[in-house]
């Protein structure tokens, strides 16, 4: 399978603010999307997700590595960007802030193709759009502003202004996570089922579990700036490795386990410790102490698709 | 899909939708429409003035009405020392008082928006000089500014009016930016930039729409305070001495003696007109601030 | 629940599971056809449509519900904390007292002191200028009557009970982290040992790992001390982990009821399924690449409206079971199983909706 979006060794570094040290958003991170994937990148808030998520699209630039779109380097002039940003589109999480309440879905959805120049048979292009992110009758759509649709309708509309792009790929930020339950899976399977007709790629950021597994072909689970652990669905869902992948899927409500409850300090990228970053919390080292962990520092997975599951930890290798 | 067809359509609609929903609102807001149909009359009093007055009646050597006189028949509000009816002067005061106003208000609309705008979006070295010269602007003292201005620029209504302007832009410009700053942060701004648009199209296409409201709403508070210090400058000497304005009447008022003479007529009706213009656009300015303003709207 | 008001409100208690076993003295909170409705201009949006339910003490009620079902508003209006222009109707009798027409001084003795809430946003429910500490001690001084000192005490022992270190009263919210601070909240909640605790959305802006231990705190305290929690969240299953009955609310009612459990593994209404089907569980072959979604929306307020004034189920526009009946008739809940009730013309005891 092709890979149709990839990072090498990526880092974002944000400068230092009023005395705190900068901020190691994102630190060393290898990833590929390959063609008609769907990619989960699962962590909590502040792990660095959302910033490799724009970092994927060209809205922040990596301090360190590269984003490689169908195989070219991207590179961060204003025609560069603009070229690459057909290819691979952005779903944000917040429909009704994605929107801008002052145009009507007809011109949201307008918005890049007019962009790109794209404005030969521009309603005809529109309305596919509506219609594959699943607004039909289009026609009823297009003219209504935002504020008058429900937020599942919003998030289809961003959707259908990515999708009249036609891009390859779609990053995807936390895409259900201001919606309803009963919505929620409605955009989900709208997703899916791009992949399917268009053979769309995804990236899903989320914080989720359960979103990888109704959606994902491939999860990749990220702490303070690093992937710890990725491998396809059913290898990390179902047997976890890593110490930290495997706290996280005990405290969800029916998985069936004694919930391990990590303690210690939320993790700050200002200062990330040395060695494994996950140790002071690692409930594994708890138990039986090694001194590579806060000793030796850990290689940065290779994210190498077709190799089965790779987990960032000395204990478990 | 015949869409094409429909496109037209689809977009005119809502815009219309928006306004007729605007003017509901605004018709359900008295103080709003008072303050509206105030500023109607004087418009019309102001446009249709050189219909019913002349040379004739201004002109201080063809005039032939009784000097400083009090109301009389012919005369409803009083006569100047010149002769002159006082309410006719007051009519056509109002052409000028209300040109300088809006017109410095415009300029000032204009300056304060773009300039709050590129500072709002260019956060970097851009942005920093322009809060600079916008602070700058601000410590200047407007009186003695406005002074030395038309000391340059020569007495008149342009050197008055670029005063004006010139002393009132920064405070459009920090709320400008501050909307700005607001309006950019919000993520319909990185959908754009990701869809590939640029600084001019994100400024154009999606800030300035945002910010709109609020220039509307300001510059109608904007012209009120441009009237009273059209009517402050004039007062002091600094306009065209041979125009009639609100100002230069009241300045015609103290220097003829009407306070010693105690020609109320006289000075009342100017002083009177500048309230009553000024409270006209700041209802219409506080009503549509209430319509446009969704937070303000009660639930 | 409209038309037959009358008929059903001599039997309160009537739902809920411990109903054989309750003792003849009445529940500590028994609330009957609660309706709320907001004033819009001239037109009235209901956003409650008559919920009725009984608590008591060490009970724990989940109220489960998307945005817009009325679930917040429901309970907060429980303790009248709803704005000026919510119509509130019906009864709330709270240890026997209705707290609907009670006095203001009343009703402000009853909060915090029998009746506490622990609000969805820490950040915003907490004075930033005031120290934790300062904040804490607020509801026990004007409470309890204790000195400045015993009130000191109480509060570092409540910041202790919650996991958070009791040195840290002086310090200010923004020092805290977001679940440091919820956990500090729910303190507050507990200051004055109350009977009732109301937990609206308790959890819902933590990080999962966060949530579960703010939810394992929550969960110990109240099995511990007795007190009866009702607790409001968008998320099935982490109320069915949390609670020992759930109430499933569309539209402004109570579309289903009973034990967590059964509701969770039978459902009888064809919305608690499609709910609870939304949250796959991981390992489950069922929703692997299949999430299980519910097409449309919920009604909008001018549907809602309508709804209030005519027939039909709420839900019927989604419900892919619906049948003729569900647009003309009248849909109650009725009992569909032990101590379990359910709003749907199909939905019988012992059978599946």
């Amino acid at each position: 399978m092709k890979t149709v979006l990839e990072v090498r060794d990526l880092t974002v570094t944000y400068p230092a603010r009023r005395g705190a040290a900068p901020a190691r958003a994102v630190d060393g991170v290898n990833l590929q999307v390959r063609q008609g994937e769907i990619v989960a990148l699962v962590g909590e808030s502040g792990c660095g997700k959302s910033t490799l998520a724009r970092a994927l699209v060209g809205l922040v630039r990596p301090t360190g590595g590269q984003v490689v779109g169908d195989g070219e380097p991207l590179g961060y002039s204003a025609a560069a960007l603009k070229a690459y940003r057909r290819h691979t589109q952005l779903v944000l999480q917040d429909p009704g802030g994605a929107l801008n309440p002052r145009q009507s879905v007809f011109d949201a959805v307008a918005e890049g193709p007019r962009l790109h120049g794209l404005t030969d048979r521009l309603g005809e292009r529109v309305h596919t759009a509506l219609a594959k992110a699943g607004l039909r009758p289009p026609e009823q759509f297009a003219g209504r502003f935002p504020h008058e649709m429900s937020g599942g309708q919003q998030q289809r509309v961003v959707i259908a202004g990515a999708l009249a792009l036609e891009p390859k790929v779609i990053v995807a930020d936390e895409p259900v996570a201001s919606l309803d339950a009963s919505v929620r899976g409605e955009i989900l399977k709208l997703i899916l089922e791009l992949r399917d007709s268009l053979g769309l790629s995804a990236l899903v950021v989320s914080h989720d579990l359960g979103l990888a597994w109704n959606i994902a072909d491939r999860v990749a689970v990220m702490y303070l700036g690093r992937i710890v652990e990725t491998g396809t669905v059913e290898e990390v869902l179902l047997r976890p490795r890593h110490p930290y992948t495997r706290a996280l899927l005990s405290v969800l409500p029916d998985s069936g386990e004694p919930p391990v409850l990590l303690t210690g300090e939320p993790p700050d990228p200002t200062s990330v410790p040395g060695g494994c970053r996950f140790h002071p919390r690692c409930p594994l080292r708890a138990a039986e102490p090694d001194p590579r962990c806060d000793g030796l520092d850990l290689p940065v997975l290779t994210g190498d698709p077709s190799a089965s599951a790779l987990a960032a930890c000395h204990l478990v290798q | 899909m015949s869409a094409a067809t429909h496109t037209p359509a689809a977009l005119d609609v809502p815009r219309h939708h928006a306004f007729g929903r605007f003017c509901r609102a605004y018709a359900k807001r008295p103080a709003g429409l008072a303050g509206l149909g105030l500023l109607v009359a004087f418009g019309v009093l102001a446009l249709a003035a050189p219909l019913f007055i002349g040379d004739d009646q201004l002109n201080v050597i063809k005039v032939d009405g009784p000097q400083l006189s009090p109301p009389v028949d012919g005369y409803p509000l009083g006569t100047d020392q010149a002769g002159r009816s006082v309410l006719l002067l007051v009519i056509w005061g109002a052409r000028e008082s209300l040109s300088i106003g809006l017109i410095a208000t415009a300029l000032t609309v204009v300056l304060g928006s773009a300039v709050g705008l590129l500072a709002g979006h260019y956060q970097g070295w851009v942005g920093k000089v322009l809060m600079h010269v916008t602070d700058w602007f601000i410590a200047l003292p407007s009186l003695p500014l406005a002074i030395s201005l038309s000391a340059v620029l020569g007495q008149g209504a342009a050197s008055i009016t670029i005063a004006i302007a010139v002393t009132s832009w920064t405070a459009t410009a920090r709320l400008v930016r501050a909307q700005t700053l607001a309006v950019e942060a919000r993520p319909f701004i990185e959908r754009a930039k990701v869809l590939g648009a640029g600084n001019t199209q994100i400024m154009i296409r999606h800030v300035l729409p945002n910010v709109m409201p609020l220039i509307l709403v300001s510059s109608t508070l904007t012209v009120a305070s441009a009237i009273l210090s059209e009517a402050t400058l004039t007062f002091l000497g600094l306009g065209d001495p041979t125009g009639v304005t609100w100002g230069s009447m009241l300045q015609a008022a103290l220097m003829g003696g009407a306070v010693t003479a105690g020609a109320w007529w006289y000075l009342m009706p100017p002083g009177i007109a500048i309230l009553v213009v000024v409270l006209g656009f700041t209802l219409v300015g506080r009503a549509v601030e209430h319509v446009l303003n969704p937070r303000m709207v009660t639930r | 629940m409209t038309a037959t008001d009358d008929t059903r409100s001599p039997a309160p208690s009537g739902e809920g599971a411990p109903r054989e076993e309750a003792p003849p003295a009445a529940p500590m909170l028994d609330v009957r056809d609660l309706r709320v409705s907001y004033r819009n201009g001239e037109r009235t949006v209901p956003a409650v449509r008559g919920v009725s339910f009984t608590l008591d003490r060490g009970q724990t009620l989940g109220v489960a519900g998307e945005s817009g079902s009325g679930k917040s508003t429901m309970a907060l209006s429980l303790l009248r904390l709803l704005p000026s222009t919510a119509k509130v109707t019906g009864q709330v009798l709270f240890q026997g007292e209705d707290l609907l027409t009670a006095k203001w001084a009343r009703l402000r003795a009853v909060r915090w002191s029998a009746a506490s809430v622990v609000f969805q946003g820490a950040m915003s429910a907490l004075n930033p200028v005031r120290t934790i500490g300062e904040q804490i001690c607020e509801p026990i001084l004007l409470h309890d009557k204790v000195g400045q000192k015993a009130a000191r005490a109480r509060a570092a022992e409540l910041l202790d009970a919650v996991g958070v270190p009791s040195r840290r009263l002086g310090s200010y919210p923004h020092e805290f982290s977001g679940g440091q601070r919820q956990r500090i909240m729910i303190a507050m909640a507990l200051a004055c040992r109350p009977d009732l605790i109301i937990a609206d959305e308790p959890t819902t802006a933590l990080d999962v790992m966060v949530q579960a231990q703010v939810l394992n705190l929550l969960g110990d305290l109240v099995r511990e001390s007795g007190i009866g929690v009702i607790m409001i969240s968008h998320d099935l299953a982490v109320l069915s982990h949390m609670c020992e009955r759930l109430a499933v609310m569309y539209a402004g009612r109570v579309a289903e009821i009973g034990p967590s459990r059964g509701l969770i593994d039978e459902p009888r209404h064809p919305y608690t399924r499609a709910l609870g089907r939304a949250f796959p569980t991981i390992g489950d072959p069922a929703s692997r690449l299949a999430p299980a979604g519910l097409p449309g929306d919920p009604p909008t307020p001018a549907e809602l409206a309508r709804l209030d004034e005519g027939r039909g189920c709420a839900f019927e526009p989604r419900c892919s079971r619906a049948v003729a009946a569900c647009r003309t008739d009248t849909v109650e809940l009725r009992p569909s199983g032990p101590g379990r009730e359910a709003a749907c013309l199909l939905a019988q005891e012992g059978s599946e909706p």
